[in-house]
Order: structure tokens, then sequence, then C-alpha cells
């Protein structure tokens, strides 16, 4: 058990090298034409990381927009169902437009007004990142395009809609499995066309260098208050942490303040599907292998030719055959363990969090509550498990109404 | 094996700049693609670029898009990518691949270097692998005695220009535009810029690719640039057409026409 609190002066956060490694992982595998763009990235970001101004915006928008910083919630009925253990969640299902993903859209929206460029460009696979790039540019007065997978428009309508609202252009991606790696593919293809005038808004911690590091730097923010948040309830540090991984920016948010706590255990959930020894998974870095794809090197679903195999998940936002690459590394050096959730395991949680807690997940969310009741089961009563509730489940309740109908044969 | 340089050395002794043609392997077949192969060389072609299906082609547009991925539901392999560029390379034409790269750090960096050499193969255009990553590719392909390939873009800074042209050998790819792969109706302006850009840095020929697809396009491009790179008209050509025969008829006859062209460009 864990409680003591490391020096602030950090190793582990040091990561990435200045070409965005994380050991072997990470880096910039994208058409010279892309370069260019990446360094100016790269160096606005530099520069506003300098700039007292541009932090004092930002906080000033997560404060008096997106609702920061987040509550922390002890889910005290929840906590009979995983072993006594003490269940802290971090709710950034509060944050204006529903998830962690607002922490990075004003952050990169920002930047992109810092660069001189008018328009953005998205990919989203629940909508959620697509929702909030679309409210993002709103604010503060962008052009906005969403690109979505033509299955995943389906499944999550209701997103589709808000974005419409919001006035950006959703654009159905048609192509290969039609979920989220597809529209990247699309979004990728758009940004190296009007790169001049456009910042694509990668909404994880995947992707070329510097997102991987940008897009963490800006969801830290969970960490940093949920570290602080528990020490003021507990006064001592969880013994866990857990939270869902697609691309993984809600996981690195949480992770990022814990990294040089050795005794804070970190746990990934990943989407398990119908099991990964079915095939039908999206856990790259359970059931994939070191491999490039979107811009870095990490863990992906592959075959033996290096194509990429569609990833399976009742997740839209976890739907992703790939993970940011900072997550293999630190799966690869065991500093996080990274285990997956089938879609029963996650709808039992789901269904769970409603019923003890008055909470309606997202569905993402959800696979970290069953990751973490089985965590909080096997550290025993004493321990404390602090969880990312990434996100809120309206956008999920038709997906969770069909899935109970089928299961349990109740009405929905 | 031909090579690129002895390549270009003919096509400049002879004046012109040389004609590059391209098609995904696999497509419309493992056999209907090596007979459009062929009949491109048969018909002016100096130099085949076999693409490597891939399952996120990123830097390609609509049509190639369609090919590959007909082609990889078609069950293509690497393997049979490799036999496709040995039964290319027996017609004495240089022959390269162009692949994306987790197809290759899947079959091995080395491994897959030795094997192009193995099959004739003259190079490699690796679209998004840059000289940054570069560093395991490089060992290989000079271990293996093949060309690295690599892009420079209408946004290089003159740095990534020296970069590029450093470590690339064979000949230098110049895209056209910043864009995808696909047919335009007409070849950027900032091909010609691009090229007078990377000219005074190194004596590679550089080719220019992205958005050629007719015969008055390739003259044009040939009159500043020492090859011409066509992919998605040949592409477009076997889409097109009713049955393979008719496919290779209308690659053969893409072919000429743009070999016209090549000869027909005023230097
Ligand atoms: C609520 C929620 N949680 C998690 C995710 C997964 O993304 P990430 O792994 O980057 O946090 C998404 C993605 O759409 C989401 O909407």
């Amino acid at each position: 058990m864990s409680d003591t609190i490391s020096d602030p002066a950090t190793t582990l956060e040091v990561m990435p090298d200045a070409a965005g490694h994380f050991g072997p992982y990470g880096g910039r595998f994208v058409p010279e034409a892309l370069i260019a763009a990446l360094d100016q990235l790269t160096e606005a970001y530099a520069s506003a990381g300098q700039d007292p101004a541009f932090r004092a915006r930002l906080d000033h928008l997560n404060t008096t927009y997106a609702g920061r910083p987040s509550a922390l919630t002890e889910a005290e009925r929840l906590s009979a169902h995983a072993g006594g253990a003490r269940m802290l969640l971090k709710r950034e299902d509060l944050n204006h437009t529903g998830s962690h993903k607002i922490n990075n859209v004003l952050g990169q929206a920002l930047l992109t007004l810092r660069m001189g460029k008018t328009r953005v460009i998205a990919e989203t696979g629940a909508g959620q990142h697509g929702v909030a790039a679309a409210t993002a540019c709103a604010l503060l007065g962008l052009e906005c395009v969403v690109y979505m997978g033509e299955e995943d428009t389906r499944r999550q309508a209701l997103n589709v809609a808000r974005m419409k609202m919001l006035g950006a252009t959703v654009i159905p991606v048609t192509t290969g499995s039609r979920t989220l790696k597809d529209a990247m593919n699309e979004a990728m293809r758009d940004w190296v066309t009007n790169v001049e005038s456009t910042h694509y808004l990668i909404g994880t911690v995947a992707g070329p260098s510097p997102f991987p590091r940008m897009v963490r730097d800006f969801q830290r923010v969970i960490g940093d208050e949920a570290r602080a948040q528990v020490l003021a309830l507990t006064d001592r540090l969880p013994d866990a942490v857990a939270a869902c991984v697609g691309g993984g920016s809600n996981a690195i948010g949480i992770f990022t303040a814990f990294l040089d706590d050795p005794g804070v255990r970190l746990y990934g959930f990943e989407a398990g599907g119908d099991g990964v020894e079915t095939g039908r998974h999206a856990s790259s870095i359970t059931g994939g292998a070191p491999g490039v794809l979107h811009g870095a090197r990490s863990y992906l679903l592959q075959d033996e030719m290096g194509q990429t195999i569609e990833s399976h998940s009742i997740s839209a936002g976890l739907d992703y055959p790939g993970v940011g690459p900072e997550h293999a590394w630190l799966n690869d050096i065991g500093r996080a363990t990274y285990r997956p959730v089938t879609d029963a395991q996650a709808m039992d949680a789901f269904s769970l969090l409603c019923r003890t807690e008055g909470i309606i997940p997202a569905i993402e969310s959800a696979h970290a509550i069953a990751g973490a009741v089985e965590v909080g089961r096997e550290l025993g009563p004493d321990s404390i498990v602090l969880i990312n509730l990434s996100g809120r489940g309206d956008k999920d309740v038709d997906t969770a109404a069909a899935w109970f109908g089928v299961v349990t044969g109740e009405p929905a | 094996m031909t090579t690129l340089a002895e390549t270009f050395a003919r096509t400049r002794s002879e004046g012109r700049a040389a004609l590059i043609g391209y098609l995904p392997a696999g497509y419309p077949s493992y056999a209907g693609c090596v007979d459009a192969l062929v009949a491109m060389v048969e018909s002016g072609v100096d130099i085949v670029e076999i693409g490597l299906p891939y399952s996120d082609p990123l830097m390609d547009g609509p049509t190639i898009q369609q090919a590959v991925e007909a082609a990889l539901a078609a069950g293509v392999t690497t393997r049979e990518v490799l036999k496709t560029v040995e039964a290319v390379a027996a017609t004495g034409a240089a022959t390269l691949v162009m692949t994306y790269w987790n197809p290759v750090e899947r079959y091995g960096v080395g491994a897959f270097a030795d094997a192009m050499a193995a099959a004739g193969g003259a190079g490699v255009i690796t679209p998004d692998l840059t000289p940054d990553e570069a560093e395991p590719w490089l060992a290989a392909v000079a271990s293996a005695g093949i060309d690295p390939v690599f892009l420079v873009a209408p946004s290089s800074t003159a740095a990534r220009i020296r970069r590029v042209t450093e470590v690339s050998r064979g000949f230098v790819y110049v895209a056209s535009t910043m864009g995808v792969t696909g047919v335009r109706d007409a070849v950027s302006d900032r091909a010609e810029a691009l090229v007078a850009r990377v000219r005074p840095v190194t004596d590679l020929p550089l080719s220019v690719g992205l958005g050629v697809s007719t015969a008055a396009q390739a003259a044009e491009v040939a009159a500043y640039a020492d090859g011409v790179i066509v992919g998605s008209a040949f592409v477009r050509r076997l889409i097109d057409a009713p049955d393979p025969a008719a496919g290779v008829a209308a690659v053969r006859a893409l072919a000429v026409e743009l070999a016209a062209g090549v000869r027909a460009a005023r230097h």
C-alpha cells in the first residue's frame, strides 16, 4: 500500500525525447508534406508554454467554461461490490460537453488561433471528441470539419446532431471499416491537402509527435487535480488509478501526476469486445504487437503482413486498433498494467454504476469501472482506487437500451 | 537487375525524362497486375513502381484506395508483391516497390530489403517514412544494395530538402502538390518551383509525381524534371475496364501516349 509522496522533480515525466520517442515508440511516420506543419505546431506549442497569457487564457476557459476543477465523488455503494475498497470517481463526466475531451480541444483550439489558422479538422469515434472540437470552434470562431466513420454516425446519431447544431460539418467516412481508424485516415488526407489553413485537432494521445506529448499535457489537469483531491480527502495517495484506454488520453491524463509515485499502481482497461481470444476486440496492448499506424510506433492490431486488423467494441470511443505510444512504453517498462474488459463486463459495470451511484457513465468509462471493481477486490478493503470517469452516458442510452433489451429480455 | 542510375543515364543520353508507371500489386489479380505491368514496359514505361497494398493508405486518393482495398480483399500478400517484382524485373526494367512503412517493419526491415534485392528490385519508395526515422532502413538498403527513395514536398524547408536528398539514392520523389494521389486537371505549378529548389542541392534525378495523368501533362513535367510518375491514371484504366484483357489494352494505350509525351517535351 502506498503512502509515499514523491518529489515533484520527476523522472518518468521527462519523456518523450525531442523527436517524440517514448523508448522505441512514438516518433513521426508521416508524409514529408506534413513535417513542416508538425514542426510549426511543435514551435507554437513551445512558445505557448513560455507565454503566461496563453496559460492564463486556458485556465480561465477551464474554470469559467469547461467547469473545472471536476469533482471527486466517493462511490460508497459501489465500494460494496469492489471488496470494500474505497472507490473515488474523478468526474470528467461533469465537464461541459460531457467528457474529458474538452480539456484537449480548448488547448489545441487556442493553439490554432496562435498559429493563425482558421480551419480545424478532427476525427471522432464516439462523437465526444467531435462534439468537443465543434464546441471549442464555435466558442473561438473557427471553421470545424469532423470526420466520422459511417458506422459510428449510426451508433452515435445523437452526437452527430450535436455537432451539426454547433455549426460543424460532419463527413461520414465510407472507406475501410468505416470507424475511427478510417476517419483518422481521411482527416490525415484532408490535412495534407489543406495544411496551410488547417489544424488537425487530434483527439487522443496518438498520432505523430508532438501530439502524444501535447495532448497528454492538456489532459494532465485530470490527474493533477485528482491527486490533490485524493490527498485532501484521504490524507494519502491512492493505491491504484484506473482508466479506460482507447487512444489513451483520459488514461494518460490521470496517470501522469502519479507516474513518479512508485506505490501507486496504474491500470489501463482496454476494450475486450467479445473477448481477446475471439479476435473480436480492441485491446491493442493485450492482443496486439508493436508497429506503425497513424504516424507513430506503438502497439496495434495487425496481421502477419502488417495490415491493420479491424477492432471491435460496443464502445465507439474505444473501438480503435491502436493506442498512444506512451502507453506502449509504460506497459513495456512495467509502470502501468493493461487489461481487457469485455463488452459484457463493461455493460454489467454500466448498470452497476447507474444503480449504486445514480450516475450513467459513458460505455467507455464503464470499462474503467469494471476493471476498477476487480482491482478493488484484489487490493482489499483498506485500499483506495481512483477511477477516471471519463464521460457521461447520455450518448449511449440507445446502445445500452438495446443491449439490456437483448440480454435480459426486459423492455428497455 | 537494371538500376535506377543506369536507367536515368540512358534516358538522359536520349535527351528526355524517364516515364515511371505505378500499379498496386494484386489488382485486378496477381497475374492481371503482372500482365498490365509488363504491357507498360513493352509500351515505353522505363521504370515500374509496384504498390504494396496497405489497409491504411493515407497518402492515397479514392482511385488507388479502391484498387488496394480490392487487392487486399482478394488476399494479396507481401510475398506476392515480391513475386510481382521478380516478374517485372525479369523484363529488364528497373523495378521499385512503393510501400507504407508498417508492412516493411512487420516483414523485418533487413529481411525486406534483402528480399527486394533477391527479387531483382532496384529500390523502395517509402511515403510515410522520412529520413528522421530511417536509420535502420538506410543500413538495410545499403547492405542489400538497393536504393531508398524519399520524398520532398512543396512545404519542405531548405534544411529538409538537404536532408532528404542526402539520404535518397536512385532519384528523389518530388511531390507536385500538397495532397494525395489522384488524377487532377492540371499539374500544380508548385512542382516546377520545387524542382528548381531541389536542383541546386543534388545531382540525383528528380521525378515528379501526384496528379500527372495525360500525355500533355507528362510533356509539361518532362520539360523540367528527370522523371514523370503516373499512378492513378493507370489504375483508373484497370478499374474502368470491362474485363482484364481490356484493362491491359487500356494500360498499354495510356503508356504509349505518355511515352510520346515525355519524348515530346521541350527542354
Ligand atoms: C467518454 C470517453 N472516454 C474515453 C474515450 C477514449 O479515448 P481516450 O482513450 O483517448 O481517453 C472516449 C472517446 O471517444 C470517450 O468519449
